[in-house]
C-alpha cells in the first residue's frame, strides 16, 4: 500500500432515518475512481408493500474483519485507518469465504470477474484528505463522513453506535449507526 | 404538415432514446481532466453546485462543488448522472427537416432558415401576426427567457407567447402576486433549518427537491415539528410528526379549516393582522362554517389530525410553510396557495428570522424564468404587458413604439386549443415538450398535426419534436454561459463548460439569426451572454423582481445574489419583507378569502377512482434528457400505477398486474404496484414518460380561471384490469416500446 494521508480523526455515519431511497450514493459510488464504474453501495426497499422505508447497505469496515480472517489467500487487506480493502486481484481465488464471514452481508463476488468487489471507503479520496463519494453527494445526510465531535453537535438527537452483538459474536465497526439517544449496541438477534 | 412523417418507431430506432451509461468515448478523460467547470446541475429549482471535468471539449464526469453554500457538495442522482446527457448518441449534431416518408434528413444552416423565414412571413402575412406562436421552457437561463420575451414581440411581433412554467408554479406565482405583490419564495432555505414548525404540502420533497431534505432534518434536530400534507406517504412523510393524506382537491378546504382553528383559538398576531394586512374579516368568514365535521368530509383526514396540524402550526414561535405543484396543480391552484398563505399571514410570521413562506420551484429556472418576460401577460421585472407605464418602459429599453409592441396572448394550453381551432397556424418552440407534458395528450397530439409549419429547437429529437417540419439543433445547459435563479431567489452563475458539437449551435444564436433574418437585427446585436443580461438589468430596473444591482462579477464573488437588488451597492435580499413595505398598491399584505370549491372532474359511479400524477426521483419533467440516462432509467424504467390494497382487493388486482386506466380522455395501461402507502381512494402514475407510457393520455385540461394552470393532480377514472401481468425483467421491453 502507499503512503497514505488519511485524517485520522474521520468517520463514517449512517443515518437510517434520513435514507430517502434516493439512490445518489450509489450513482455517485460508480464514479469513483476505486471501484471501474461498479457501485458498492447499495440501497434497497425494507418492504415496500408496506412503507417507503430504505436501508442502506455499506461496507462496516470492521476493526477485527471475518472477511479478512477467513480469507485463504491473503487478498484482503486492512490499512492503519482501518479501511478493509477490497480484495487484491492479484491474490483472489473467488472463493466466497469472505461473501459467506460478513456478518453484514456486504462483500460481493462479482462473477464475471471471478473477484470479490466491496467498498473501500473511496481509498482514492480519503486517504487524500477528501471525503467518501457516497458521504459527499448524499442529499439528505443520511450518509456522513465527519468526526464524532461534529455529528454529536449536529444530531443531538441520536448517538452513533459502532458496537453490534451477532449471537456470541461482539463486531466492532469504523463505521457507525446513528440511533435514538441511549442506545449503545445494536444486538442484531 | 406536422404529422409525423414515418411510423414512430423508426424515429426511435435512430433517434432514440438510447440509454446512455457513460460518455460515448469511454471514461477517458474523468481521471485527468483539461479543466474542472464550476457550474450548476441542470434539473430542479435547487441548482446545486457542481464542477463539470472537462476532456477534449467534453464532459467526462463531475467533482462535487464543496463551497457552494446550498449544496456543499450534495446531489440527488440526477444530478450525478447528469453529465451523461453531454456527449450522448441521441444528441443533434445537425439541424433535421421533415422529408414525408422518410423522416428526417440533415440540413445546413442556410437552408433550415430559409425555409424557417419563408413559412413565418407566409403565415403572418395570410393569416394575421398572432397566428404564429411561440412555446418556450424554464429550464433556459435568465438571458434567454428574457431574449424570448423580446424575441417573440419584437421579431415574431406576436402576442402569443408562453412557457412550460405554465404547467408548473403560476398558481404560486398568481397568489404571491396578490396576497405580496411580488412573486417569490419569502426566505433563503437557511431559514429553513431554525423554524419550530414545518409544513409541506403536496411537495415531495424528497423525490423532486432531494437536496432540501438536509434542510428539513437538520430543523429537525433543531426540534422542528414537520407536518406532510400529502395522498401519499412520500418519503419525507415516513418519520413526519404528522401526515396528512389529502385527498386530491380538498387542499383549500384544509387550510381554510386549520385558519378557523386558529381564529377560535385566537392563535393570531393581532398587531400584525392590523397593522400591515388588510381583508382579514373577509377571509375569516368564509371559512366561519368550516367546522371539523366539514373539514374531515372534505378533505379525507381524520378531524383530530386537521386540530393537532391546526394546534402545532397555531401555538409555534416560528414557522415555514412550503407547497409545490400538489397544492398548485388545479384548477383552483391560485385559491390553494391563498389559503396558504393566509395561515401564514394570521400568524404574521413572515418577515422575521426562521419565518418563512414559499412555493418550490421544479424546473431549473422556475423562478428567474418567470420573470423576465416570456410568459403571455408579462414583461421582464415581472411587469405587466396590460399595464401602459410597464409598456412604455420596456419599449424604450427596446428601442421600439409602445404601439408595436403586441398585448397579452394565449397560454400553453389555450394556445393548443386555438390550433384545434384553427387560429394559430405555425409555431416555435424551444425546450418545451407538450406532448409529454400537457394534459390531455391525444388532444396535443391532434393540434400539433394541424400545424401548417412548426419549428423545434432543442438538443434531442423529443416526442414533440417528432412532429416538426424543422428541427433546429441547439444547446444544452453546459453549452452556453448564463445565469439561472434558484428556488430560494438566489441568482447564480452558469458557466459553460464546452462549446456545441459539430453543427449544433447555442440557443441564443440561433434566435438572434432569425430575428435578424426577421428584419429586427439591430434590436438582437448582443456579443454575449453577459450583455443580453446587462440589457435585462436594465428592463428589470424599477420592477418588482430588480436585478439591476447583480452583475456576472457580483455573482461570482458572492456566490450567488438574491434579488431584489436595486442598486450596484446593494446586498441583495435573501429574507423579504423585513421591512414590512409589501409591493401591493396599499402597502400591505393582502389576505384573500377562499371558499372551497370542488375539482373540475369528480368520482361518479362511472369514474369512481380518484388519479392523481407526480415525479419519481429518478426523471425529470418530460424526461428528454433523463429518459436518456441509463441508470436513471433502470432506477425507475416505467410508470408504475401505486394503488392501496383495500382498493386493489376490490378489482382483484395484485402486484404487478396490467391494468387498464381509463378516464373521458383516454386510457393507457400500467403495471400495478399495490402499496399501502397511498390513499386508498386514489392512485398515483407519475408523468414522465410519453406515447402508450402516458399519464396525461388521462389527465384533464381544465385550467385555473386566474394562473390557467392545467388540474393534473385530480381526475376521474376507471381501473380495468387486462388479466395480464408484468414481469419485474421486463422492464427492458417497456423502455423498447416507447410508442
Amino acid at each position: 500500500m502507499p503512503e497514505t494521508n488519511y485524517n485520522q480523526e474521520m468517520a463514517f455515519f449512517v443515518d437510517m432515518q434520513r435514507c430517502i431511497g434516493c439512490h445518489a450514493c450509489e450513482m455517485a459510488c460508480a464514479e469513483c475512481e476505486t471501484n471501474g464504474q461498479e457501485s458498492m453501495i447499495h440501497v434497497n426497499y425494507v418492504e415496500r408493500a408496506v412503507s417507503v422505508q430504505t436501508t442502506v447497505q455499506v461496507c462496516m469496515h470492521c476493526e477485527n474483519p471475518a472477511c479478512a480472517n477467513v480469507c485463504p489467500a491473503d487478498a484482503i487487506h486492512q490499512d492503519d485507518f482501518g479501511v478493509v480493502h477490497t480484495a487484491n486481484t492479484s491474490r483472489c481465488i473467488g472463493c466466497s469465504n469472505c461473501v459467506l464471514a460478513c456478518p453484514f452481508g456486504v462483500p460481493k463476488k462479482m462473477e464475471e470477474a471471478e473477484l470479490m468487489m466491496k467498498c473501500n471507503m473511496c481509498y482514492d479520496r480519503t486517504s487524500a484528505g477528501k471525503k467518501p463519494m457516497c458521504a459527499t453527494v448524499c442529499p439528505s445526510q443520511a450518509l456522513y463522513y465527519g468526526t464524532k465531535e461534529e455529528i454529536e453537535r449536529m444530531r443531538p438527537n441520536s448517538v452513533p453506535v459502532n458496537s453490534f452483538v451477532f449471537g456470541n459474536q461482539e463486531v466492532n465497526t469504523k463505521v457507525n449507526i446513528m440511533m435514538p439517544k441511549g442506545t449503545h449496541q445494536l444486538i442484531v438477534d | 404538415m406536422a404529422k409525423l412523417p414515418i411510423a414512430a418507431d423508426q424515429i426511435i430506432e435512430k433517434y432514440g432514446p438510447h440509454k446512455a451509461y457513460a460518455p460515448q468515448a469511454g471514461f477517458y478523460g474523468a481521471h485527468e481532466p483539461d479543466k474542472l467547470v464550476k457550474t450548476h446541475c441542470c434539473y430542479c429549482g435547487m441548482q446545486c453546485g457542481i464542477q463539470l471535468k472537462v476532456k477534449d471539449n467534453k464532459v467526462a464526469g463531475f467533482e462535487p462543488w464543496m463551497e457552494f453554500p446550498f449544496n456543499e457538495g450534495r446531489l440527488c442522482p440526477k444530478g450525478v448522472e447528469r453529465y451523461l446527457q453531454n456527449n450522448h448518441p441521441d444528441r443533434l449534431l445537425n439541424s433535421l427537416q421533415r422529408v414525408e416518408g422518410k423522416g428526417f434528413e440533415a440540413v445546413s444552416w442556410e437552408r433550415a432558415m430559409d425555409k424557417t423565414i419563408n413559412e413565418i412571413n407566409r403565415i403572418q402575412r395570410e393569416y394575421g401576426r398572432d397566428a404564429f406562436a411561440m412555446l418556450s421552457g424554464v429550464s433556459l437561463t435568465n438571458e434567454k427567457s428574457y431574449m424570448i420575451g423580446k424575441f417573440a414581440r419584437v421579431a415574431l411581433k406576436t402576442a402569443n407567447l408562453d412557457y412550460n412554467g405554465r404547467l408548473c408554479m403560476v398558481s404560486a406565482g398568481g397568489g404571491n402576486k396578490k396576497a405580496f405583490g411580488l412573486d417569490r419564495s419569502s426566505n433563503s432555505w437557511a431559514d429553513l433549518a431554525y423554524a419550530e414548525i414545518i409544513i409541506v404540502a403536496g411537495a415531495n420533497i424528497s423525490e423532486t427537491f432531494p437536496t432540501l431534505t438536509h434542510y428539513i432534518w437538520r430543523a429537525r434536530d433543531n426540534g422542528a415539528k414537520l407536518i406532510v400534507v400529502d395522498p401519499r406517504v412520500i418519503p419525507l412523510a415516513r418519520t413526519a410528526d404528522l401526515h396528512l393524506p389529502i385527498r386530491p382537491g380538498g387542499d383549500s378546504a384544509l387550510f381554510g379549516a386549520m385558519l378557523k382553528i386558529l381564529v377560535d383559538n385566537d392563535w393570531l398576531d393581532h398587531d400584525f393582522i392590523e397593522n400591515h394586512t388588510s381583508g382579514f374579516q373577509e377571509t375569516i368568514d368564509a371559512v366561519k362554517d368550516y367546522d371539523l365535521d366539514w373539514a374531515e368530509e372534505h378533505t379525507g383526514i381524520s378531524k383530530d389530525k386537521i386540530l393537532e396540524a391546526a394546534t402545532l402550526w397555531g401555538k409555534a414561535k416560528t414557522s415555514f410553510l412550503l407547497h409545490a405543484r400538489g397544492v398548485e396543480h388545479h384548477t383552483k391552484g391560485v385559491d390553494n396557495v391563498l389559503s396558504c398563505i393566509n395561515l401564514v399571514l394570521a400568524t404574521g410570521r413572515i418577515g422575521k428570522p426562521y419565518c418563512g413562506y414559499g412555493t418550490i420551484t421544479g424546473q431549473g429556472n422556475g423562478q428567474g424564468g418567470r420573470e423576465h418576460g416570456h410568459k403571455c401577460d408579462q414583461l421582464p421585472g415581472n411587469r405587466d404587458i396590460t399595464n401602459p407605464e410597464h409598456r412604455k418602459y420596456i419599449a424604450e429599453v427596446w428601442g421600439i413604439e409602445e404601439k408595436e409592441m403586441p398585448g397579452k396572448g394565449l397560454t400553453a394550453y389555450e394556445q393548443i386549443e386555438a390550433i384545434h381551432r384553427g387560429e394559430i397556424k405555425g409555431m416555435i418552440s424551444i425546450c418545451f415538450n407538450p406532448l409529454v407534458s400537457l394534459p390531455n395528450n391525444n388532444f396535443v397530439r391532434q393540434a400539433l398535426e394541424k400545424l401548417e409549419f412548426y419549428i423545434c429547437i432543442d438538443s434531442f429529437l423529443s416526442e414533440t419534436a417528432r412532429h416538426a417540419d424543422i428541427i433546429m439543433a441547439g444547446s444544452l445547459h453546459e453549452e452556453e454561459e448564463g445565469t439561472v435563479t434558484t428556488a430560494e431567489g438566489r441568482v447564480v452563475k452558469i458557466n459553460a463548460a464546452v462549446s456545441p458539437p459539430e453543427n449544433a449551435r447555442r440557443d441564443g444564436e440561433i434566435l438572434m439569426e432569425i430575428a435578424s433574418r426577421l428584419g429586427a437585427g439591430d434590436k438582437f446585436n448582443f456579443a454575449n451572454s453577459e450583455a443580453i443580461f446587462n440589457e435585462l438589468r436594465l428592463a428589470s430596473k424599477g420592477g418588482t423582481a430588480d436585478y439591476y444591482g447583480i452583475t456576472y462579477q457580483k455573482i461570482v464573488d458572492n456566490m450567488g445574489v438574491f434579488w431584489p437588488c436595486p442598486s450596484l451597492d446593494h446586498p441583495g435580499t435573501p429574507r423579504l419583507w423585513e421591512d414590512r413595505k409589501f409591493k401591493t398598491p396599499d402597502g400591505k399584505a393582502h389576505f384573500n378569502p377562499v371558499t372551497y370549491r370542488p375539482a373540475a372532474e369528480v368520482t361518479d359511479s362511472a369514474y369512481p377512482v380518484v388519479l392523481t400524477t407526480g415525479r419519481v426521483v429518478s426523471q425529470y419533467l418530460s424526461g428528454t434528457s433523463t429518459r436518456r440516462i441509463g441508470k436513471l432509467v433502470d432506477q425507475y424504467p416505467e410508470p408504475l400505477l401505486e394503488i392501496h390494497p383495500k382498493l386493489a382487493f376490490q378489482y382483484g388486482i395484485k402486484n404487478r398486474d396490467l391494468i387498464k386506466v381509463k378516464t373521458r380522455r383516454g386510457e393507457a395501461e400500467f403495471p400495478a404496484q399495490v402499496v399501502e402507502t397511498i390513499r386508498e381512494d386514489t392512485v398515483f402514475i407519475p408523468y414522465h414518460w410519453g406515447g402508450k407510457h402516458a399519464a396525461n393520455q388521462l389527465t384533464i385540461g381544465s385550467l385555473d380561471p386566474i394562473s390557467k394552470i392545467p388540474e393534473f393532480k385530480v381526475c376521474a377514472c376507471q381501473l380495468i384490469p387486462t388479466g395480464k401481468m408484468v414481469s419485474e425483467d421486463a422492464t427492458e421491453a417497456a423502455y423498447q416500446s416507447q410508442l
